[in-house]
């Protein structure tokens, strides 16, 4: 791993530290309510607050996974360096578009 | 080439690994994660019904063991980040072991939770 992508991958885990453990804690939350769609729905829907917090969480998650992934078929799979960098940046990108896309659906009214 | 194995019964060699393995675990994860919050998208009633369909117990369970790999994870990290930024210190292997007792914890809570 270069140094580029190691910073990267510790910046980006030092800001998802906080937002795991507000989504977890929302998680427990969430299954204690034994909410329904239209419970989750009605507090995300409008939510600059939720907008924000998971916008900034997918954008986290989606380059840190991605250096993950790099790093493991880099030095587990026959894979040569430069395909394993490919296939994580297609990940990573695939993961933002779906999480960006995610967050639109239960942002978004 | 000579493989030098006998790190592999240490700890934190298996630490390493969990960290490794809970990591590629949730990546593979996440797109499904994605896809199934998309649902919303084509209305209320769908994503309803993914998690109605959701209240099955092996789902239930498989949550808890995600839940355990998140957890297991931020903690794994979080040991990572101390040790690269901070002066060392004595007793990594108790945190390693903190850092998996407190996710076997969080994912009992959740687990007593959904059931």
């Amino acid at each position: 791993m270069n140094v580029r992508l190691y910073v990267w991958q510790r910046l980006t885990a030092a800001v998802m530290a906080p937002l795991v453990l507000v989504h977890i804690a929302v998680i427990l939350y969430a299954t204690r309510q034994e909410m329904t769609a239209a419970d989750i729905l009605s507090r995300t829907r409008g939510s600059i607050a939720w907008a924000s917090f998971y916008a900034l969480f997918v954008a986290a998650a989606s380059i840190h996974a991605s250096i993950g992934v790099r790093n493991v078929l880099a030095e587990w799979s026959p894979l040569s360096d430069r395909r394993a960098g490919l296939f994580a940046v297609i990940f990573g990108l695939a993961l933002l578009a779906l999480g960006f896309r995610a967050v639109a659906a239960v942002v978004l009214t | 080439m000579i493989l030098r194995t006998k790190h592999r019964g240490s700890a934190l060699w298996l630490a390493a690994v969990v960290h490794r393995l809970s990591g590629l675990l949730l990546a593979i994860f996440l797109p499904l994660h994605f896809l199934a919050l998309g649902l919303a998208l084509n209305g209320e009633e769908k994503l309803e019904g993914f998690l109605r369909w959701s209240d099955q117990p092996l789902v239930k369970l498989a949550e808890s063991g995600l839940v355990f790999l998140l957890a297991v994870h931020l903690l794994g990290g979080l040991r990572v980040l101390v040790i690269e930024n901070f002066d060392w210190h004595d007793g990594q292997k108790q945190l390693a072991t903190i850092a998996a007792a407190v996710s076997a914890v969080i994912a009992f809570i959740f687990l007593v939770r959904i059931f």
